[in-house]
């Protein structure tokens, strides 16, 4: 049975000194799922995903990703992932090739496999003509195409997207949805992804976790939600669960110096 | 205290927890980014030759009549393996410092999630970092050979060799700062408190043989004191170490920060 699950989290906490981030969350998530994990700003979903990823150790709590603890088979938990992070994680001073290359080497694929599927990959997020040229010459959407390019380019078992698709166009968010829907169908893929666009998980989830506080307050289908909250749209329902109060986020270092690039012009 | 166990045998044998070995390819490619970035900015290349020149020619010439009055030989030889020091010194730090940029502007992430152990990755950012520092060591050392330097030539490799370690020992050092540190606000306090102390008390421009009592004790806890002596020795012919001592101080050095190091690097959390 655990092998149907991609993912399984049982009373997962995480605490910053004596700050509860993440408070005693429990959720399963089935193999070639795609599951949507909503809240508002500060809720803990980075949080969440950062654990789930190996970068954050848990203070307490089960973590099984592909059947691995991510906490005591780090390595073997990494290899199956692939992951979008929600800060820039790109080497500016590179360019596109050549961040692709240093991941392929990293994640050991073989030099004929990873010749093939860069092509691939920048082809079809648009980017191979400009292979050669530093990331630092992309704009805010180019940078995050590559990011999402790079994490597929081992082929990971589960994908996780935080907040994919912030600051891009509907164009370009449309045309990644639809990549990755048709990737979570034709390959198994599992897709863990977070969003402030209730349209982008009305669309493509299969299933929806709504968290606020650090706490999951309800998980099921869009037509569960609904249900549960007499409703008629998602935004709605997640409104009604969340409550209308405006959160403020506290800016981490990283927070900062993103929000300063954003009054400077980038993503 | 068992993880700092583990992590000596892994440095040791190569063998780490859960039977990872070194994984000589993610190595190699975390070297070749470091040194992609650095040929790719110039203006570092250049701007850091500006300080070397600076203490070749106004000390080197400035004190030198000094020092030969005083019976002390030619400073310039004397200096100048000092100053190829002291860049490799600067270098090796800055180089180690950069995780902090890579976690700052997040390439540190793409890293630390992927499946490479912990100590490989430190070792490729090691030896990225090391190798600048030398190459940036060379420039300097060409330049001083411009400005009048005439070192000894048949101990070459001894050198190169004593320059390595020097980058390899600080750029370890550089990466051990910077996995304790969340941002660059702590960078300056570094510099003036870490790294000028080091290369000031460290013999590079002034002879222990003649230095007080107090101030030879000082120095002689200062790493670089060893590397400077052994360079100057294969170059200058001058030194105040046996150069096998300075050998394996330096060599013992590098064990224990590269431990220390990969211990703290392997706790980075984002
Ligand atoms: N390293 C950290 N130290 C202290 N507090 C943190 C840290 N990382 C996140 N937090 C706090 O944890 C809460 C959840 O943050 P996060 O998971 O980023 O939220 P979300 O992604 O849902 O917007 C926030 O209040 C944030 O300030
Ligand atoms: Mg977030």
């Amino acid at each position: 049975m655990e092998n149907d699950y991609s993912i399984d989290v049982e009373n997962l906490v995480k605490k910053f000194d004596n700050f509860t981030a993440v408070d005693n969350i429990s959720f399963k998530v089935k193999k070639g799922e795609i599951f949507a994990f909503l809240g508002p700003n500060g809720a803990g979903k980075s949080t969440t995903i950062k654990m789930l990823t190996t970068l954050l150790s848990p203070t307490s709590g089960k973590l099984i990703i592909n059947g691995n603890d991510a906490v005591s088979q780090q390595e073997k938990t990494r290899e199956s992932f692939g992951i979008v992070f929600q800060d820039p994680s790109l080497d500016d001073e590179l360019t596109a090739y050549e961040n692709m290359q240093f991941h392929a080497v990293l994640y050991s694929i073989k030099k004929e496999l990873w010749k093939k599927r860069i092509e691939e990959l920048l082809r079809f997020v648009e980017l191979w003509e400009r292979k050669d040229h530093l990331v630092k010459t992309f704009s805010g959407g180019m940078k995050r195409r590559l990011e999402i390019a790079r994490g597929l380019l081992h082929h990971p078992k589960i994908f996780f997207l935080d907040e994919p698709t912030s600051g891009l166009d509907p164009q370009t968010r449309n045309h990644i949805w639809s990549y990755i829907r048709d990737l979570s169908k034709k390959e198994g893929i599992t897709i863990f992804f977070t969003t402030h666009y209730m349209e982008e998980a009305q669309e493509s989830a299969d299933r929806i976790a709504i968290m606020d506080h650090g706490k999951i307050v309800s998980t099921g289908t869009v037509e569960q939600l609904l249900q549960q909250t007499k409703q008629t749209s998602l935004e709605q329902a997640f409104l009604s669960l969340t409550g209308n109060a405006i959160r403020d986020e506290e800016a981490s270092g990283i927070d900062r110096l993103r929000t300063h690039r954003q009054m400077r012009g980038g993503r | 205290m068992k993880r700092l166990a583990e992590l000596i045998a892994c440095v040791l044998i190569g063998k780490c927890e859960g039977g990872d070995k070194f994984n000589m390819n993610a190595i190699y490619i975390l070297w070749l980014r470091e040194l992609k970035r650095y040929f790719r900015s110039r203006s570092r290349m250049i701007g850091s030759l500006g300080q070397p020149l600076l203490f070749l020619i106004a000390l080197g010439f400035g004190l030198g009549p000094v020092f030969q009055r005083a019976g002390q030989g030619n400073y310039f030889q004397f200096l100048a393996p000092g100053v190829i020091s002291m860049s490799i010194l600067f270098m090796s730090i800055f180089a180690g410092i950069q995780v902090i940029w890579d976690r700052q502007f997040g390439f540190l992430k793409e890293t630390l999630v992927a499946p490479v152990s912990r100590l490989s990755i430190m070792l490729g950012k090691t030896l990225g970092g090391a190798t600048i520092a030398v190459i940036q060591g060379i420039f300097v050392f060409i330049l001083a050979l411009i400005v009048g330097f005439r070192p000894d030539l048949n101990l070459l490799p001894l050198a190169l060799l004593f320059m390595i370690m020097i980058a390899v020992f600080f750029t370890a050092v550089g990466i051990t700062i910077a996995s304790l540190l969340e941002d660059m606000n702590g960078f300056q306090v570094i510099m003036n408190f870490i790294v000028q102390p080091l290369f000031f008390l460290s013999g590079a421009l002034f002879p222990l043989n003649s230095a007080p009592a107090f101030l030879k004790i000082i120095t002689s806890f200062d790493p670089l004191t060893y590397g400077v002596d052994g360079l100057r020795a294969c170059l200058a012919k001058t030194n105040q170490y046996p150069v096998t001592l300075d050998l394996i101080i330096l060599l013992v050095l590098i064990g224990v920060i590269m431990t220390i190091g990969s211990y703290f690097f392997s706790r980075i959390e984002i």
